[in-house]
């Protein structure tokens, strides 16, 4: 069993520095993320500029640390919300029938509509500011959270010690929150890592078509889509940007895959 | 006959269930149109906006109506293949839908003709060595892939495939088209990239059901009795896998209409999906609304094909 472990390795390196350089980035960054620091623009690696300019000339390993601050962090509050909500009607609706019909039917309109599209329809109507971003990934990945921790509640509530529980005279919401719940951490973690990276990569489709992340904030995906015409010379602002978010999904989904013997990444 | 009865009740509930889900869909559509601030008169007319030119502007696009009815209205012009005007050209939005319509429909079917059989042959491969390096490989490849946003997949291709090698345009203009060897230089990179993404789900999703039913123990039975491995994964494992595989498909195929999205943005290809970016752009609500009906109804028809595959192959349901 070394290539699960290698694999495991890989990962995590991946989103640790990932998380580092969300966390700590800004402070690491040799420039001021809207300074014009080179004459030249998308210039190649240098000595002054590791991963070289960007379109006004402004040096790409700044705003790449920066950028990263903010897929990191609106791709986390969004999973927050949606876990947080699915979760909590997923263990509802797993404790009754009608609310069970009520929801289900619910949540599957929103899971009828691509979420991409989804995103485009509230964006036209509200504008793209963050809250609203975060707000609308929150929505579209709300569904899943909410699915999975029904199926995983109505399991466990299948078992034998929630009968006798139930048979001792324990109320719904110690049965719920005391023993069905704690057996459901570890699958819910590790689908909160996959929605997260669902997130990000929606968060980052939005930004690069230009209707994510609004300047003067950016995100990964606002990077790689105002370096876009670098893309004709190889520039790396276009490349890096782009490698950076890749690092940190690809990251995370491997570090899920081989610890949860690797059956649910395709959601 | 009971038992065909059955199955065909089973297929009429979903399809009937895959309508209503539709309907809400539509009512979900209409409402977030509410919460635009303003309304389409004010949009259309701008700084000239006096309070008559609105007024009269509001009552010939019936924005006078309350909402309930507005609804209405508009459901019926879907169904009757009048969704409105655009409020930005002005211009019947069928007609500038139509032809880019066609252009995504050519795209994505493709993309499925190229990326099915890719899939199935892989995913079935991997299936059967599962455990092995090829399954290995193919397992963190796949995983790359569905974790990678679909622009890298395409900007890299792009890196190489058009500006290093030179091979093919960057860009892909249907102007030019007028050979088949010209069709396939400008098809080939789109497909290509929106290939790799649908790709790697139906591979992950063919290889499970695959497992699944090649662990079962009516397959180990078979082993025992000395069937060959490859009538065993042919005539007895793949037979029970349909199912599963055929949902895999439809579902993976659905992935494909998000793809499609950023994929027509890069290359600059005429199709539905950049017209929409380009309505979300200019805030053209009518136009974003249309788009969306399409794209979710064409996710429904996937989705309930693929229960229906689903219910058809499986034999408990057909000789109940």
């Amino acid at each position: 069993m070394r290539r699960p472990r290698i694999a495991l390795a890989v990962g995590a390196t991946l989103v640790g520095a990932a998380l580092l350089s969300a966390l700590v980035g800004p402070l690491l960054a040799p420039h001021s993320i809207g300074a014009v620091v080179d004459l030249d623009v998308f210039s190649p690696s240098s000595a002054a500029f590791p991963l070289g300019t960007d379109y006004l000339g402004r040096d790409v390993l700044s705003r790449v640390l920066t950028a990263t601050r903010y897929t990191v962090f609106i791709s986390f509050v969004a999973t927050m919300i949606a876990a947080s909500v699915g979760i909590f009607f997923g263990l509802a609706a797993a404790s009754g029938s009608w609310l069970d019909m009520v929801l289900s039917r619910l949540f599957d309109i929103v899971i009828a509509i691509p979420s991409l599209m989804f995103g485009l329809v509230v964006i036209t109507s509200l504008g793209a500011s963050i809250p609203v971003l975060i707000g609308t990934l929150a929505v579209v990945y709300t569904p899943g959270a909410f699915r999975t921790a029904r199926a995983l509640a109505l399991n466990v509530a299948a078992l034998d010690f929630i009968t006798v529980a139930r048979s001792r005279g324990e109320g719904l919401s110690y049965i719920v929150l005391r023993e069905i719940l704690p057996n459901l951490i570890g699958p819910l973690a590790a689908d909160f890592g996959l929605r997260f990276v669902f997130v990000a990569l929606l968060l980052s489709g939005l930004s690069f078509l230009g209707l994510g992340v609004q300047p003067p904030y950016a995100d990964l995906g606002a990077l790689v889509r105002e370096n876009i015409a670098g893309l004709g010379f190889g520039a790396p602002a276009v490349l890096f940007p782009a490698l950076a978010l890749a690092s940190l999904t690809v990251g995370l989904n491997l570090t899920i895959d081989t610890l949860t013997g690797g059956r649910k990444a395709t959601r | 006959m009971t038992a065909s009865l059955w199955v065909t009740r089973l297929i009429a509930g979903r399809i009937a269930s895959a309508v209503f889900t539709l309907f809400l869909v539509s009512l979900a559509v209409f409402a977030v149109s509410l919460l635009m601030g303003g309304d389409a008169a004010e949009a259309i007319l701008g700084q000239s906006a006096t309070p008559e030119a609105l007024a009269g502007l509001r009552a010939s696009m019936h924005l006078d109506q309350p909402a309930p009815q507005r609804y209405l209205g508009w459901l019926i012009g879907l169904l009757h293949g009048d969704p409105g005007t655009s409020l930005v050209t002005g211009r019947p939005i069928g007609g500038m839908i139509a032809p880019r319509l066609a252009n995504s429909l050519l795209l994505a079917g493709l993309t499925a003709l190229v990326s099915v059989p890719v899939a199935l042959t892989l995913g079935i491969l991997a299936a059967v060595k599962r455990g092995g390096t090829f399954d290995r490989v193919v397992g963190i490849a796949t995983i790359g892939i569905v974790s990678v946003p679909e622009f890298l997949i395409a900007t890299v291709a792009v890196l190489i495939f058009a500006v290093t090698l030179h091979w093919l345009p960057a860009l892909s203009s249907l102007r030019d088209v007028d050979s088949i060897y010209e069709l396939l230089r400008v098809f080939a990179l789109p497909v290509m990239s929106l290939a790799c993404v649908t790709v790697a789900q139906m591979i992950r999703m063919t290889r499970a059901a695959v497992c699944d039913a090649l662990t079962s123990s009516y397959v180990e039975a078979a082993r025992l009795k000395g069937v060959p491995p490859r009538r065993l994964v042919l005539g007895h494992a793949l037979p029970n896998a349909i199912g599963p595989i055929a949902n895999a498909v439809a579902l993976s195929l659905s992935a494909l209409l998000g793809g499609v999205i950023v994929i027509e943005v890069i290359f600059n290809y005429p199709g539905v999906a950049r017209l929409m970016v380009d309505a979300v752009a200019t805030r053209d609500m009518p136009l974003v609304q249309t788009v969306a009906m399409i794209f979710s109804a064409s996710y429904l028809v996937l989705v309930t094909t693929a229960d229906i595959v689903a219910i058809l192959a499986n034999p408990r349901l057909r000789h109940q």
